[in-house]
């Protein structure tokens, strides 16, 4: 249940904000978060953006696993 | 699709199965305590992709799993009252409850219905200023926030007939539980959106008490065997810490925002779990100060001492002491369409998991 997706920013209203997950709009609550830009992705839990994603962070998960992978096959 | 596609990558799983294969020395056997966790472990089929040293069981984090009988049976008594709307997550409507479920209830003509989002009650609320509209609050640190969110909104909006009967829970109590009840493992792949809200100190006591290591992981399966890659490397050098592997959406600190709402509208009680009985301040009770939005406190009902559904073992699943190929009631006269027991009922499930990826 604890289940979230990503989800894309459109645009900010107040309280809520139109995102979009592939081809569905939503418009989520982002009363929990701070800031919340379009373009940014946030993680859509019940009806609350819960989190933002971090895309340096999201790249820097995928160098080292890209890492690992190079390691693996030299 | 951005954030899942590059973390579905076969050549990057294959590469962490190597590396696996690699550092795996020890036996050595996880607790993945999210029910998301499990299913997507099953979904992605990482099961086959480990070194026959590790194993992986599953653990109390389905929040529709560990809904006690007495929580269903109040949910179920509540929905008979007339002039009331229940308003819930879908997967509650099929847990049997000691002599009937929600679905039933609904069959008999009471309103009932499945909403996504918390807010979505809110808005019912509104509609129907001459009914009550009673949300049934499930899930842990993840789901909490969006409930106490409608709380203070209903507040705002002096909104007088929404109620919520809260079964929230959250989740360091119940791993505590279940290490000093001697469960049998080495340590936990850790839920990644309960943490995104708590961030990781709420892990500082489990660590330090069962030396056991720690490790925050996504839902995709190059995020879970990334988590048990860095759990095995604690292992194998004898460092067991909390360590974020799902860095790209939860910090150290959490969501503060969603923190701060938590502390506002509820409390800690001691609270009751299926299978695992009464633990010690594992559960959000509603604030005195929102005490006109709470259920409990506003519906005065008699509910019968539960009755367990016989013969069901979900109780020692939650705990990780049994599999679903223990209970003799698994894929016979319990199943997904015909659930005896809430661990067959959620998709999260432990049960109904395997019943759907036992092929």
């Amino acid at each position: 249940m604890c289940l979230a997706i990503p989800a894309k920013v459109i645009s900010v209203d107040g309280p809520s904000a139109l995102v979009s997950i592939e081809d569905v709009e939503y418009r989520a609550s982002i009363l929990l978060l701070d800031d919340v830009r379009p373009g940014d992705f946030v993680m859509l839990h019940a009806g609350f953006a819960i989190e933002k994603v971090d895309p340096e962070e999201a790249a820097e998960t995928l160098r080292l696993l890209n890492e690992v992978a190079n390691n693996s096959h030299p | 699709m951005k954030y899942i596609d590059e973390y579905r990558k076969k050549d990057l799983i294959l590469a962490v199965a190597g590396e696996l294969r690699k550092v795996s020395r020890q036996e050595f056997t996880l607790m993945e305590v999210c029910g998301g966790h499990t299913m997507a472990i099953h979904r992605f089929g990482l099961h086959a992709l480990l070194p026959p040293t590790i194993h992986l069981i599953s653990g109390p984090g389905c929040p529709v799993c560990i809904s006690s009988q007495h929580f269903l049976d109040t949910a179920i008594a509540f929905s008979k009252i007339p002039d009331v709307i229940i308003t819930t997550y879908g997967d509650l409507i099929r847990v049997p409850g000691s002599v009937s479920s929600l679905e039933k209830e609904k069959a008999n003509g009471h309103d009932i219905r499945i909403v996504y989002s918390v807010l979505e009650s809110i808005e019912i609320a509104k509609l129907n200023l001459l009914k009550k509209v009673i949300f049934l609050g499930i899930g842990f640190e993840t789901t909490a926030p969006a409930t106490a969110a409608a709380i203070v909104e209903a507040q705002k909006a002096n909104l007088r007939n929404f109620f919520v009967l809260s079964a929230h829970k959250v989740m360091p109590p119940v791993m505590k539980a279940l290490v000093e009840d001697g469960v049998k493992i080495n340590g936990f792949i850790a839920p990644g959106h309960v943490s995104a809200i708590t961030g990781t100190t709420i892990y500082n006591d489990l660590v330090n008490l069962s030396k056991l290591g720690v490790v925050i992981t996504g839902f995709e399966p190059v995020d879970l065997m990334l988590a048990i890659l860095m759990l095995v490397r604690q292992f194998e050098s004898g460092d067991p810490k909390v360590e974020i592997q799902y860095q790209r959406v939860v910090h150290a600190g959490g969501n503060k925002i969603a923190q701060e709402l938590l502390t506002r509208v509820f409390e800690l009680k001691d609270d009751r779990w299926r299978g695992l009985g009464v633990i010690p301040l594992s559960g959000l009770k509603i604030r005195e100060e929102f005490a006109a939005y709470d259920a409990e406190r506003n519906f005065t009902i008699d509910v019968p001492e539960p009755v367990d559904p016989k013969g069901c073992i979900c109780g020692s699943i939650l705990k990780g002491l049994k599999t679903p190929g223990d209970c003799r009631l698994f894929a016979t006269k319990c199943t997904p369409s015909d659930p005896v027991g809430a661990c067959m009922v959620s998709g999260e499930g432990t049960c109904a998991t395997y019943y759907k990826y036992r092929l």
